[in-house]
C-alpha cells in the first residue's frame, strides 16, 4: 500500500497526512501540485491548509492544479482518495464529490474536538478546525445522498460546530472511491494528541477504493 | 536648516541627534539618509531608552544556543536539536487596525524564527485591551483575535497557548504580545551577520510597497492620540499565503547550505535589515534601489528603503550560488531579485540604477544613536483609576461567580477555538487543559512545555515584585506540567520612559526580570522593549510579558489541571501567603493602592521542583498553579473542567494567620492546587485541604463558607463570548 499526498504552496496538514498514512502501516510519499505522475501510488489524500492562499474560495484555484487533473482521472479508474478539509474543499470544486463548503454558521474560524459517527455507526473523536465548513446543498440533492448511502460521516447530535446540513461532516461519492470530510483525522492517530480514531478513517478510505 | 529641522522632528528625531547626525556625516544628510537615520534612531529600533537597563539580565547558560541580539533566541533541546523563541509586540499598529496589527504581529514574529533557520512550531499570544463594557475594547479585542487566528491558521502553525487581560488603563492603547517556537537542527542554524566582501544581496518574498512606511518611528516610538485613524496608512498589510511560501523557501534554502546568512525585513524594511547584517559582520553593503521589485513604480529611494511591507527576507548568499538560490525560489513562486553586494567599505550605500542617492557610515546608522538614561521619581501613591463594580458586603458565592465571569479570569474558550491549535502534531496538551501547553519533540525524543505570562495590575502595584511574580508565574506554570525552565524571552511594554513614573517602573522591572531570572538559574536568551504606550488619561500598566521555554524527558508524563475523577484528595502546596493586594477581588472592589508582598524566590523555586518531580514520576492527578482569583477561583477551574466537583477546608490557611477572605480571594505566587492520591500527597509535603467528588464546590473558610454548583459556576467562567459579542 501505498499513499500519495498532495502537496499545494499554502498546504498546511500535508506532513501530518504523511505521517498518519504511516502510521496506518502503508508508505507513503508527498506529490507536489505541479506533478502529473501517480504512478505507483495506490491511494492519495488531498490534505488540509490553505492551497494558493485561498483568497478566491477555498478550493476553487487547487482544481486547476496538474496534480489534481490526475487526481481526477485516478478517481474515474476507480482509484480511492481520501479529501480532508481544504481536501473536501477542493474535491467539492472539482466536482469529484456533491455539494459545497460555506463560511461557519458562527462567521469565525473553530477548532475543537469533535465526534463523528460513521456509516457504520462507530464514534470517533478527531478534531475539526476550520472556517468554511459549513457543508450545503440543495434538499433534493442531500435526500439522494441519504438514500445511496453517501453520507460518509455525520457530527455527533449537538457536535455540529458549523452550521452544516443535516449534522453532515463528510461524503463519498456514488462510486464509494472518492470521500472528503471536514474534521481532520490525521490529527487523530497518536494517543498522546488526544486520539487515534483517525486511523479508521484512512483505513475505511483505502479499502473503498479497492474494493 | 530651518526646513530640515522641522523635518527631522516630523521623523521624529530631537535637535541633538540631528546635529550629531550632521556631525558623524560630516554633512546635512540628504531625504534618504533622513529617513534612513530617524527610523534606526527610533526607540523602536534603537533601544536609546532601554538599552542599559537590559544589560541587567543575565543570558548565559549552560543550555543557551543563541542569546540576545540575534533574530531569536535559542536553547539546546538535545540530538543536536534547539528550540528557537521570541515573543514580540505589535501594540500601536493593533490599536489603530487590530486585524492586520494583530495578524502582522505574527508574521513578524514568526519570521524572526525562521530566519535562524527554525521551523516554526507554535504561537503563542499575550494580549491586553480596556474593559468589556467598552465598544472600542471589543472591537479591538474581535479584530486582534481574528487576525492572530487568520495569519497562524493559514500558514499551519498552532496557537497553543496564551493570555488576555482586560484593564482600564489598556482602554486606548492595547497590547498585542506575540511569542513563536521553532525547532531548527543546530547543524542548519544561520546568524545574521552578513560576510564575504563580494558576496551577493538577495531579496526574497514580497514585492515592496508603501504600507508601512514610518512604522517604527511614528506608530511604534511615539504615544497614541488624536488623529490616530490618520495613521492607518502606516499599519502594515499581512498575506500568510506569501510568507507560508517564503518559509519553506529560506528553510529549503538553509538545508541545503545555500546561504551565508539570513535576516527577516521587520521594522524599519531595508534599512534595518541591511544595517544590522553590515554592522553584526563589519561590513559594507551596496543597494540598488531600482533593482527592488515594486508594487508601484514611482517609489522614492527613501520609500524603498523604509517600507514595512511584509513577508520579506534578505539573503547574503555567495556569487557561484545565487543560480541554484533563484531556482529554489522559483520552486516556491516567491520573488527573488539580486539587489546589492557586500563590500569593504564599512558603508552603507544607496545606488538608484548605479547612482548614488545615500552613504552612510555603518557603525554610525546603526550603533550610533546616542543611548539615554532614565530619570526615574517613584509617583506618589496609586496613580491610576480605581472602579468598583462589586460590592463591598457581596457574599462568597457572589463573589466567586463575579470573579469567575471577570473577563480577565473567565475561560478564553471564544479566543482560542478561532486558533488551530492541533496542526502539527506536536500538540500533547491544548489550550486550558494544563497550566502550561506541552509539545512533543520526536526529534530529541522529549517534550517541552511553554508559558506565557504577566499581570500588569500587580506589576503596577510593585513593578519590582510584580515583574517577580511573572517570571514565578511561568516557573509554576511549568512545574504543573513537569518541565523544567530552559530560557526565557520577554516582551517589556511600558509607558512614555520620558516621563518619570513609567521610567521608574521600566527600572523597577527590568531589576525585578534580572533578580529572578539570576535566583531561578533561568537565562534571558532574547526580548522586545514596547514604550511610548500610554492613552489620553495617561500610561497604560507596566506591563512585563514573559515568556518561558522548559523541557520534560517524557510527554506521556505531564499532568493536567482538572480533578480527574472522584474520591481523590486536593492539597495544597508551596509558600503560599495569600493577600488581597494587587487581587482581582481588590480590583472588582475599587480598592486598589500601591504595594505587594515580597516574594520568596528560593522557597517558590523549590515548591516548583518538588512538583516537577511528582508530575514526571506520575504522582499527580492534576497540578494547577493557584494565580488570579485565588484559591476558590483555581479549585473552581479544576472542578469545572471535568464536572468533578470538591470539598475542601480552608482552616490550614487561617492556621498561617490568612483572615477567611483572604484563603479563598487572595492572591500571591507560591501556591499549587494537587489532587491525586493521599500518601504520595502527604510524601510530598502538601498540606490536605479536601476531596474530590459531587457536583458542587463546597469551601469551608469560616464565617466566609460557602456551596457553589459546578453548572452555575462554568456557566460564570463561559460568560466570556456573551461579553466579547455584546452588541454585535
Amino acid at each position: 500500500m501505498r499513499w500519495g499526498v498532495l502537496q499545494f504552496p499554502g498546504s498546511c496538514d500535508e506532513r501530518d497526512a504523511l505521517a498518519a498514512c504511516g502510521r496506518t502501516g502503508a508508505e507513503a510519499r508527498l506529490i507536489w501540485h505541479e506533478e502529473r505522475d501517480l504512478d505507483g501510488i495506490d491511494a492519495v489524500v488531498v490534505p488540509g491548509g490553505f492551497s494558493y492562499g485561498d483568497y478566491l474560495r477555498a478550493g476553487a484555484i487547487a482544481r486547476f492544479s496538474p496534480a489534481m487533473e490526475a487526481v481526477g482521472e485516478f478517481a474515474a479508474a476507480g482509484g480511492p482518495v481520501l479529501g480532508i478539509c481544504n481536501g473536501f474543499q477542493v474535491l467539492c470544486e472539482a466536482g469529484l464529490l456533491p455539494g459545497a463548503l460555506l463560511l461557519n454558521e458562527s462567521m469565525r474560524f473553530s477548532c475543537r474536538q469533535v465526534d463523528l459517527i460513521a456509516g457504520d455507526g462507530e464514534r470517533l473523536s478527531i478534531p475539526a478546525k476550520h472556517g468554511e465548513g459549513r457543508y450545503y446543498a440543495p434538499d433534493e440533492v442531500l435526500d439522494g445522498l441519504e438514500a445511496n448511502g453517501q453520507v460518509a460521516y455525520r457530527y455527533a447530535p449537538g457536535q455540529n460546530p458549523n452550521g452544516s446540513a443535516r449534522d453532515i461532516a463528510g461524503v463519498r461519492n456514488e462510486a464509494g472511491n472518492v470521500v472528503g470530510l471536514m474534521p481532520h483525522p490525521e490529527h487523530a492517530v497518536d494517543p498522546l494528541t488526544g486520539s487515534t480514531d483517525g486511523l479508521r478513517v484512512f483505513e475505511a478510505a483505502a479499502a473503498a477504493g479497492a474494493a | 536648516m530651518t526646513v530640515e529641522l522641522a523635518k527631522h522632528r516630523e521623523l521624529g528625531l530631537t535637535d541633538s541627534e540631528f546635529e550629531l547626525i550632521v556631525e558623524k556625516l560630516g554633512r546635512e544628510p540628504n531625504d534618504v539618509e533622513l529617513a534612513m537615520f530617524s527610523l534606526l534612531w527610533s526607540e523602536h529600533c534603537a533601544y536609546k531608552h532601554s538599552r542599559k537597563l537590559l544589560r541587567r539580565l543575565p543570558t548565559e547558560g549552560e543550555r543557551v544556543v543563541m542569546g540576545p541580539g540575534e533574530n531569536a533566541g535559542a536553547v539546546d533541546i538535545g540530538n543536536g536539536y534547539a528550540i528557537a523563541f521570541k515573543v514580540e509586540s505589535h501594540n500601536h499598529p493593533s490599536a489603530v487596525e487590530p486585524f492586520q496589527g494583530a495578524a502582522t504581529g505574527v508574521g513578524g514574529i514568526l519570521r524572526d524564527v525562521f530566519a535562524i533557520g527554525a521551523r516554526p512550531i507554535a504561537i503563542l499570544d499575550s494580549l491586553r485591551f480596556g474593559e468589556l463594557d467598552s465598544v472600542r475594547s471589543r472591537h479591538l479585542l474581535d479584530g486582534a483575535v481574528r487576525g492572530i487566528g487568520h495569519y497562524g491558521n493559514s500558514i499551519g502553525v498552532p496557537n497553543v497557548g496564551g493570555e488576555i487581560y482586560f484593564e482600564a488603563p489598556y482602554e486606548h492603547n492595547c497590547l498585542v504580545n506575540a511569542m513563536c517556537l521553532g525547532i531548527a537542527k543546530q547543524a542548519d542554524m544561520v546568524r545574521a551577520a552578513a560576510a564575504g566582501i563580494g558576496n551577493v544581496v538577495v531579496l526574497m518574498g514580497a514585492s515592496t510597497g508603501r504600507d508601512g512606511i514610518g512604522g517604527a518611528s511614528v506608530l511604534a516610538s511615539a504615544e497614541l492620540g488624536e488623529g490616530d485613524e490618520a495613521k492607518r496608512p502606516t499599519v502594515q498589510i499581512g498575506d500568510p499565503f506569501e510568507e507560508s511560501k517564503v518559509l519553506e523557501c529560506c528553510l529549503e534554502l538553509l538545508e541545503k547550505g545555500l546561504l551565508v546568512s539570513l535576516q527577516d525585513l521587520g521594522a524599519a524594511g531595508l534599512t534595518s535589515s541591511a544595517g544590522e547584517m553590515a554592522s553584526a559582520g563589519g561590513v559594507g553593503i551596496d543597494l540598488d534601489v531600482a533593482r527592488v521589485p515594486l508594487r508601484e513604480a514611482d517609489m522614492e529611494p527613501f520609500e524603498i528603503m523604509v517600507s514595512e511591507s511584509q513577508e520579506r527576507m534578505l539573503a547574503v548568499v555567495e556569487p557561484d550560488k545565487v543560480a541554484a538560490v533563484l531556482a529554489v525560489c522559483e520552486k516556491w513562486q516567491t520573488g527573488s531579485a539580486e539587489i546589492g553586494v557586500v563590500t569593504d567599505s564599512g558603508q552603507i550605500r544607496i545606488l538608484r540604477e548605479g547612482d548614488l542617492v545615500g552613504e552612510m557610515p555603518v557603525e554610525a546608522l546603526v550603533d550610533g544613536c546616542p543611548l539615554y538614561d532614565l530619570e526615574p521619581a517613584e509617583p506618589q501613591g496609586w496613580m491610576y483609576r480605581n472602579r468598583a463594580t462589586l460590592a463591598g458586603n457581596a457574599s462568597s458565592e457572589e463573589t466567586l461567580l463575579a470573579l469567575l465571569a471577570s473577563p480577565s479570569i473567565a475561560s478564553k474558550r471564544w479566543a482560542f477555538e478561532q486558533y488551530d491549535s492541533v496542526v502539527g502534531s506536536r500538540t500533547v496538551r491544548r489550550p486550558e487543559s494544563a497550566d502550561a501547553a506541552v509539545l512533543q519533540i520526536p526529534e530529541a525524543g522529549n517534550a517541552i512545555a511553554v508559558s506565557i505570562d504577566g499581570n500588569g495590575r500587580r506589576v503596577a502595584c510593585d513593578p519590582y515584585a510584580g515583574t517577580i511574580e511573572a517570571v514565578l508565574e511561568c516557573a509554576q506554570n511549568l512545574a504543573c506540567v513537569g518541565a523544567e525552565p530552559l530560557g526565557l524571552t520577554n516582551c517589556l511594554n511600558f509607558g512614555n520612559p520620558e516621563k518619570p513614573a513609567p521610567a521608574w517602573q521600566l527600572d523597577q522591572a527590568v531589576s525585578g526580570l534580572a533578580d529572578a531570572c539570576e535566583q531561578l538559574g533561568v537565562p534571558v536568551v532574547g526580548g522586545n522593549v514596547s514604550l511610548y504606550n500610554e492613552g489620553p488619561e495617561g500610561p497604560i500598566y507596566p506591563t512585563p510579558v514573559v515568556g518561558m521555554v522548559g523541557e520534560l524527558p517524557d510527554p506521556a508524563h505531564t499532568c493536567g489541571s482538572a480533578f480527574l475523577r472522584e474520591g481523590e484528595v486536593v492539597a495544597l502546596l508551596g509558600p503560599f501567603e495569600p493577600s488581597l493586594a494587587g487581587s482581582e477581588l481588590a480590583k472588582l472592589r475599587g480598592e486598589l493602592e500601591v504595594g505587594l508582598p515580597r516574594s520568596d524566590v528560593t522557597a517558590v523555586t523549590a515548591a516548583c521542583a518538588t512538583v516537577r518531580d511528582a508530575v514526571r514520576a506520575g504522582k499527580l492527578s492534576s497540578a494547577h498553579d493557584v494565580s488570579d482569583g485565588g484559591l476558590a477561583c483555581a479549585l473552581a477551574e479544576s472542578a469545572i473542567a471535568r464536572g468533578v466537583g470538591c470539598r475542601v477546608d480552608l482552616q490550614p490557611l487561617r492556621e498561617r494567620g490568612c483572615s477567611p477572605e483572604e484563603a479563598l480571594f487572595g492572591e500571591g505566587p507560591g501556591g499549587f492546587l494537587l489532587s491525586g492520591d493521599r500518601e504520595a500527597l502527604i510524601a510530598l509535603g502538601a498540606t490536605l485541604i479536601g476531596e474530590t467528588g459531587g457536583s458542587t464546590i463546597e469551601v469551608a473558610a469560616g464565617d466566609r463558607s460557602f456551596t457553589v454548583g459546578v453548572g452555575t459556576a462554568e456557566s460564570a467562567w463561559q460568560s466570556l463570548s456573551d461579553q466579547a459579542e455584546a452588541g454585535v
